[in-house]
């Protein structure tokens, strides 16, 4: 700062100016976004990176996929095959776009609603059912996929991440680490700590916000009063908001995040600005919290029709393509449907299963009573 | 206001309004508390009635919502803050035990901390991890912090009144699967002190002793002895921090033996420390050695699992058999 003077009205102004530099003058830019709600491109096909048919086919193919399975696994939680499921409807660009940019040696921490994002990775749905039908706290092995166990304590993945990400540094790995968390979740202390840490070690971590504009009944103002994006600039690296409901501009702006950090930029943070279309979870009742116009002008922006329009419009997909997907769609569902109602239960024992990796004698001995206990009802020498 | 039936999360939603009627000072706090009333509603219509200002939704941060609350202490106010789930108190437990549990001391007397943070505990619900946990005896655990948890309705909505006017912080664990349970609350009534057990059953041959989820399941068990002949005592313990030992003692000199029930893992539990201070009370009126049903030594499975893991009826009528075998 500059020394104020001694000259006291020429003083008070230097002090303004010197505080006034501080200020942010700059514009609030707009969300970057390629496809417009009507189908439309914002920029020409030669500007966009990756477009093509090949691309916007797959992304179309997974968010449909994404989105069947979330209606199955709903109805399947309707019919109390489920315990609960938190639905991703209205998320599938945000999540499909981001991950159809990430190498298959990237490894992606997920939180609890980034079905889609497991989809691409090749995690089984079945498995990502089977954590909601309560039979496992887990579900699938992350070192197969890359894509971490679900963590429902909101935010504390974000650490795991960044802790990822220094271990790829110091291996010599050029893969990233991502973080998929919400608007709610940056509220979390774990978050901010996240961003110190990735900041002071330049780790290779992509944090990917979806903001959905809601934390179960509370609207993202309740969390926030400046765009959730800026917040990478305070702690040293970049932050862009893009257009989560449009996949092609998730897409692009993902692979260049993914570029800055295996070009050895540091973190980058993505705010992908989307929408929660349905509630929280299914046992949640947003009509007691939310205006419904706000859910209709989100309608208007589906993620799914937006591209289909292009794909129609621009003949990259023919009326095949959709009636195939269609179908993959329907046997996805019944392939999740028919797992569902057949799944065993875990076995009692269980319980005790893999509670440490190199045993404990407590629950050893605890385990040899339960099952003494469980046989006493089944044993016909009880009394 | 006459007597009425009420479930225990309305019970506890009257208690609320009634103290935010009482004290300009108390306020409201927690994820999702103003316009949807909490996800189990026990804030329901309290934001609508006294305003954003006294009953505020916080940021999704749960360290913020003790350590604010801290502060607000500080300023006078009498902050009751929801956690909105067992698992998630964790965030916040470094503001629990580190401050909000030792201001009184450190300042030898001259801060206090009426600041009640109430979390929903316990399993049986089938819900995912973390949302079924009873970390209570980490609470207790901890010096200055009061622990206590209510298992009807009418304790339900007495208790918290007392606990917003203490001038202590007090950890109020509601048993999340016991909500709507019925039972009859009478405004007019006078309280039983806060940290008060209270013998729920009358019995003579042995003493179950319960708390919040737990005491419905051992008032059942005492029913199902009954038919065998056997007479069992139930105490509703209350209070965890401070432990009402005078009462347990005293039905343990009748019955001459004690199983303590809950949920959370017996492991370093509520009961090993209850099973040690009666040990050493009632040594001569102990008939057999003091018994424990709680969960494993194991995380919380996951729900399908839960009914192998929870203390149930077979599991405490057991420890009946082998207490009274001895
Ligand atoms: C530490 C913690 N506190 C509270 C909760 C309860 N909870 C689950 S999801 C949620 C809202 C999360 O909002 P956001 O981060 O925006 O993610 P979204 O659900 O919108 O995908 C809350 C409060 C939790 N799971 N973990
Ligand atoms: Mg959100």
């Amino acid at each position: 700062m500059t020394a104020p003077t001694a000259d006291h009205a020429s003083g008070a102004t230097a002090l303004t100016d010197a505080l006034n530099a501080f200020a942010d003058h700059r514009p609030e830019p707009q969300a970057v976004q390629l496809l417009r709600p009507d189908g439309t491109l914002t920029l020409p096909p030669e500007h966009i990176p990756g477009y093509g048919s090949e691309l916007l086919r797959a992304l179309y193919r997974d968010m449909r996929m994404a989105r069947e399975l979330d209606t199955e696994a709903t109805a399947l939680q309707r019919q109390g095959e489920l315990g609960l499921w938190p639905p991703l409807l209205g998320q599938e660009a945000a999540q499909i776009g981001s991950a159809h940019a990430l190498r298959p040696d990237d490894h992606v921490f997920p939180s609890y609603r980034e079905h889609g994002v497991a989809w691409c990775r090749g995690v089984d749905p079945v498995d990502v059912v089977r954590l909601f039908r309560g039979v496992t706290n887990g579900g699938w092995d992350p070192r197969g996929s890359g894509f971490h166990l679900y963590t429902l304590v909101v935010g504390a993945h974000v650490l795991h991440a960044t802790g990822y990400a220094m271990s790829l540094a110091k291996r010599g790995s050029d893969a990233v680490a991502v973080a998929y968390f919400g608007d709610g979740a940056s509220s979390e202390g774990d978050v901010a700590e996240a961003f110190t840490f990735a900041a002071v070690h330049d780790a290779p971590v992509l944090f990917l916000c979806q903001n959905n504009q809601w934390a179960i009944s509370e609207p993202v103002t309740r969390q926030t009063s400046s765009p959730l994006y800026r917040r990478a600039q305070g702690f040293g690296f970049p932050g862009v908001r893009v257009d989560g409901n449009d996949a092609l501009a998730v897409h692009a702006v993902t692979r260049h995040a993914l570029d800055h950090i295996r070009g050895g930029g540091g973190p980058f943070f993505v705010e992908a600005f989307t929408y929660r279309m349905g509630a929280h979870t299914t046992s949640d009742d947003p009509t007691r919290y939310r205006p419904p116009a706000e859910l209709e002008q989100w309608r208007a922006r589906d993620p799914l029709a937006r591209l289909r329009a292009h794909l129609s419009a621009t003949g990259l997909a023919e009326p095949a393509f959709f009636e195939e997907t269609e179908e993959r769609a329907t046997e996805l569902a019944h392939r999740v449907r028919h797992a569902v109602r057949t799944m065993p239960d875990p076995a009692p024992a269980g319980v005790f299963d893999h509670v440490h990796a190199e045993g404990h004698a407590l629950v050893d001995e605890e385990r040899r009573r339960f099952e003494e206990y469980e046989r006493s009802f089944t044993d016909p020498e009880r009394p | 206001m006459p007597a009425q039936t009420m479930t225990l999360a309305k019970a506890l939603n009257l208690s609320l309004r009634t103290a935010l009627e009482d004290d300009p000072d108390v306020l409201v706090m927690g994820e999702d508390v103003g316009r949807l009333g909490g996800v189990f509603r026990v804030t329901d219509g309290l934001q609508k009635d006294f305003g954003e200002d006294r009953v505020m939704d916080s940021p999704l941060a749960e360290s913020g919502i003790v350590g604010t609350a801290v502060g607000l202490a500080l300023g006078g106010h009498r902050p009751v803050v929801e956690i909105q789930f067992d698992g998630f108190v964790f965030p916040a437990y470094d503001q629990i035990v580190t401050q909000l549990a030792k201001l009184h001391a450190r300042s030898g007397g001259a801060l206090r901390m009426p600041v009640v943070v109430r979390i929903p505990y316990g399993g049986g619900i089938g819900a995912v991890e973390h949302h079924s946990e009873s970390p209570e005896a980490l609470f207790a655990h901890v010096p200055g912090l009061k622990v206590v948890s209510p298992a009807t309705p009418s304790d339900a909505y007495w208790m918290l009144g007392q606990a917003v006017r203490s001038d202590d912080p007090v950890i109020f664990f509601e048993p999340k699967r016991r909500y709507w349970d019925t039972g009859e609350v009478d405004p007019g009534a006078t309280p039983p002190p806060l940290h008060r057990a209270r013998v729920v059953r009358a019995g003579t041959d042995l003493t179950l002793a319960g708390y919040g989820p737990t005491v419905k399941l051992c008032r059942e068990a005492a029913e199902a002895a009954a038919e065998d002949g056997r007479s069992v005592e139930v105490l509703d313990l209350r209070s965890l921090s401070p432990v009402d030992f005078d009462t347990v003692q005293a039905s343990v000199e009748r019955t001459h033996r004690l199983v303590v029930v809950h949920e959370a893992p017996v492991f370093f539990g509520a009961g090993a420390e209850i099973a040690a201070r009666i040990t050493t009370r009632c040594f001569y009126a102990l008939e057999a050695p003091v018994l424990r049903v709680g969960g494993h030594h194991t995380p919380y499975p996951p729900a399908r699992l839960e009914g192998h893991y929870l203390p149930d009826l077979d599991r405490v009528l057991a420890a009946v058999d082998d207490s009274l075998a001895y």
